[in-house]
């Protein structure tokens, strides 16, 4: 599988070490109302699609950045690859 | 006071050196290596005296600067390697940290890494390299940095002019790497 790097151009995903669901970025506040809840929901629960998927890779052995990389779980196929960085940021999770 | 002599990274007193067919191997040992990283929002003022320090532009993706005495090559996102010959930079980590300041996070690298020259015709090194790594040796321009993986050790490999190329693998694991270099360098005599 080759994962398109947004900087360094096409990878090869042994290059990657995979984490899991690029949803994991949405971490919950722990010091708010109803933090163990929120928690419970953001450690156990996940959709598991049958096509787009957005999850986290780490480029490990290359620029040791994390991407977000939309991939469809049927076919194989990436669709798209950011950095997790930029992927935050827009979230307005960034300082 | 202690009378300690100095060993190479491969264990022997000099460097060693071996010509295989029409590549030659060479362990370098004289380099002196520092990471830059540049502080939380200090991107911008990093970069800008990076450059001045190296007297060129700080080096862009994947890219490598040779320089006079001061090399640097890219490793991640606002974050350098950067290279010195030992006897002109033997406290390199210090003398950078002195020169960017507080926008830059520098961290001492020299005794992590074990440098191995490989030199030949530019195919043969492209084919040996083939045999080492994912990266496509023949589409990589001159003064191209990356780090990629050769016989389960993360390395950079740096691409100079013609058939050179520059591989830093980790110290603990420099036989491991001389070997896996020398194993490719005979599979293509």
């Amino acid at each position: 599988m080759i994962i398109p790097h947004p900087l360094l151009g096409p990878c090869d995903a042994q290059e990657f070490t995979y984490l899991g669901d690029a949803s994991l970025i949405a971490r919950p506040d722990g010091m708010a109302e109803g933090a163990a809840d929120a928690f419970h929901d953001y450690l156990y629960l996940r959709d598991n699609p049958a096509g787009l998927h957005r999850e986290l890779w780490y480029h490990e052995q290359g620029d040791r950045s994390w991407l977000v990389v939309t991939r469809n779980t049927l076919t194989h196929e990436i669709v798209k690859a950011e950095l997790a960085r930029d992927v935050a940021r827009a979230e307005g999770r960034g300082r | 006071m202690h009378d300690l002599a100095p060993l190479t990274a491969l264990g022997t007193k000099a460097p060693q050196q071996e010509k295989i067919g029409l590549v030659t191997l060479a362990e370098a040992p004289d380099w002196a290596l520092a990471s830059v990283t540049a502080r939380l929002g200090q991107e911008a003022a990093c970069a800008a005296a990076l450059a001045q320090t190296l007297g060129a532009g700080a080096p862009g993706v994947a890219r490598y600067h040779g320089g006079p005495v001061l090399g640097a090559f890219w490793i991640a996102p606002h974050s350098w390697m950067v290279q010195a010959p030992y006897s002109a930079k033997p406290d390199l980590a210090a003398h950078l940290r002195g020169q960017l300041g507080p926008c830059a996070s520098v961290t001492e690298q020299s005794s992590a890494w074990a440098r191995c020259d490989v030199t030949g015709p530019a195919p043969l090194v492209a084919e040996m390299f083939a045999r080492l790594c994912n990266l496509d040796m023949p589409q990589l321009p001159s003064g191209h940095a990356r780090r990629t993986v050769i016989d389960h050790l993360g390395c950079y490999l740096l691409r100079g002019d013609g058939g050179a190329v520059s591989v830093y693998g980790p110290r603990s694991g420099a036989q491991s790497l001389w070997h896996a270099l020398e194993l490719a360098a005979r599979s293509i005599v």
